[in-house]
């Protein structure tokens, strides 16, 4: 039963993934992005790993594909931007990752009802994933703290020039 | 002992797959917001690999690499979309053909 819907998850997730990168438009292609990291946090999530799941269904699937939103609607301002969003919101867009992201939901209720959650006999709860992490891993947080604040730092540098410049420009005219 | 009932030989498929979609988007697509999008396929589908396996002997162990994956992965976007901004500044496209000289 729940290897049933590992499997569906995995046909989920590869045909989001390859429904992604063949679009020729950037906003639909992230769509089929999020579906696709949607079905991989099912899969973690079917394979006795709650924590991973959450994190990739908050990290990934909210804060990175934000960010790739944010980009592309920046890159686009203006009057044929706002022609362009209106073609976006046509519905037809909306039905097949619609309908993968609600497969994707019935799949997580289906294995709610069930009494063991998983394939995996147990879970590897949050409990022992933080245990680890601040015990014999501690030295992965420190450098995972140190790659955060270099990317930081990267993407200010990168990104003020662009903001300033700007503003001159738009200051000049 | 846990230990996944499905295959592991099946999940470590899945991974190659997605790992492979995401090459083949990196190298046959040239706009630069494909190409980040193919990376973090990539990176996603090793993280699956890595989950996968402390899935396997139950150990917390592989969902702490994928911790380490998710901070690689969003320091890489934040300095790649920052890139994207410049590119787009600077060459009008983000066509990645138009943007292959070092010192332009």
């Amino acid at each position: 039963m729940m290897e049933t819907l590992f499997y569906l998850a995995a046909v989920v997730a590869l045909a989001a993934t390859g429904l992604a990168l063949t679009r020729a438009n950037a906003a639909h292609a992230l769509i089929y992005l999020i579906v696709s990291l949607l079905a991989v946090a099912v899969t973690f999530f079917l394979m006795g790993a709650p924590f991973a799941a959450a994190l990739e269904i908050v990290i990934y699937a909210g804060a990175i594909m934000v960010l790739f939103v944010f980009v592309i609607m920046m890159l686009n301002v203006g009057e044929e931007g706002i022609t362009r969003e209106r073609e976006w919101l046509s519905g037809r867009n909306w039905i097949v990752p619609g309908l993968l992201a609600a497969l994707l939901l019935l799949e997580l209720v289906i294995a709610l009802r069930h009494a063991p959650t998983t394939t995996a006999g147990v879970d590897v709860t949050p409990k022992a994933v933080g245990l680890t992490l601040f015990g014999p891993y501690v030295l992965a947080v420190e450098i995972a703290s140190m790659l955060l604040l270099s990317g930081l730092v990267g993407a200010y540098h990168l990104g003020r020039r662009f903001i300033v410049r700007r503003e001159r420009r738009g200051g000049a005219s | 002992m846990g230990g996944l009932q499905i295959p592991m030989e099946h999940v470590l498929t899945l991974a190659g797959l997605l790992f492979s979609c995401g090459l083949l988007g990196l190298m046959l697509r040239r706009n630069i917001i494909f190409m980040l999008m193919s990376l973090e396929v990539m990176l996603n589908a090793a993280a699956l690999a890595f989950v996968a396996a402390g899935a396997k002997w139950g150990q917390a162990d592989g969902q702490i690499i994928f911790l380490l994956i998710l901070s690689v992965a969003a320091a890489e976007v934040a300095v790649g979309l920052g890139l994207v901004l410049q590119i787009q500044r600077r060459f009008k496209t983000l066509d990645m053909d138009q943007a292959r000289r070092l010192r332009g």
